[in-house]
């Protein structure tokens, strides 16, 4: 598991801006909060340590992107057309209960 | 009936099943109708829908799935797809990026995740299809929440690498040698 991140330069070192102090972090871990970054559930100051290495790493912002894009596709792409007789289906029997009510 | 698209869907892929999504989501609004008298305000309506929902695909259809579940899914590393689409310069070009993406069909991103074992195709869809926080999912599954967030996290990686054929499928993606 760990040869394809070493070949494709994924877990290289921070840039020299980043520096190891409490401001900065390594890029595991910045992908390891990734989701967690990309679904908004980190702390302000997580998020702004995170938010700083993708700024400032191109493999881990280029693979943030990525994730946040296919994120949008699947969003996008797991639609579905409600059947038009569905949608009657669904009204008539909220009448039916307007009407007669649960009896007992 | 405003919610109706996104409790549809949601319904295709518990159920997996069109004829019992449409039974779901008419006995969702129904249980929804008759209870709302009680509906606090304040409260989030429409995570309050889901849980409904949920409840009765629990209670009603889940039982009747006659195919045997696999429960777990297997362990799958950070960043799958992305690893595997990257070139050798460790870079993924912007057209090769949408090339892999559009590759990705509405039939088979669902089917994709109509594969995942339930608890994690739950916890996925209601995450990155319908948008819910970490917490609401956890409302409306009625399980803890690092349960949703493992559930969440690990179903995403499985789902990943499901849809690396599709990705692949496009022809401009490195493939990876046998």
């Amino acid at each position: 598991m760990d040869e394809i991140m070493n070949e494709q330069a994924i877990n290289q070192p921070v840039g020299p801006e980043a520096g190891n102090g409490p401001l900065s972090i390594e890029c595991d871990e910045a992908v390891h909060q990734l989701y967690h970054y990309l679904d908004g559930e980190l702390t302000e100051e997580r998020r702004s340590q995170i938010s700083r290495h993708l700024d400032g790493c191109s493999p881990c912002g280029a693979a943030a992107h990525f994730e946040a894009e296919l994120r949008h596709v699947i969003a996008d792409r797991c639609r579905d057309r409600v059947p038009e007789a569905l949608i009657e289906r669904v009204a008539l029997s909220i009448n039916e209960e307007q009407r007669h009510g649960t009896d007992g | 009936m405003v919610h109706m698209e996104g409790l549809y869907s949601a319904a295709l892929r518990m159920t997996r099943n069109q004829a019992d999504a449409e039974d779901l989501v008419q006995e969702t609004f129904l249980k929804a109708y008759r209870a709302f008298g009680g509906f606090e305000e304040g409260t989030n309506l429409r995570a309050w829908l889901y849980r409904i929902l949920t409840n009765t695909y629990i209670n009603t259809y889940r039982a009747r799935q006659r195919r045997p579940e696999i429960t777990d899914v297997e362990d799958v590393e950070d960043l799958y797809l992305y690893k595997r689409l990257i070139d050798t310069d460790g870079t993924l070009g912007r057209s090769a990026e949408d090339e892999a993406l559009a590759g990705i069909t509405d039939s088979g991103l669902k089917a994709a995740l109509e594969a995942l074992p339930e608890a994690f195709r739950i916890a996925v869809m209601l995450a990155d299809v319908e948008g819910f926080s970490y917490a609401e999912i956890a409302e409306i599954t009625q399980v803890p929440i690092g349960t949703v967030m493992s559930r969440i996290h690990r179903g995403r990686r499985a789902l990943q690498k499901a849809l690396l054929p599709l990705a692949e499928a496009r022809g401009i993606v490195p493939v990876a040698q046998p």
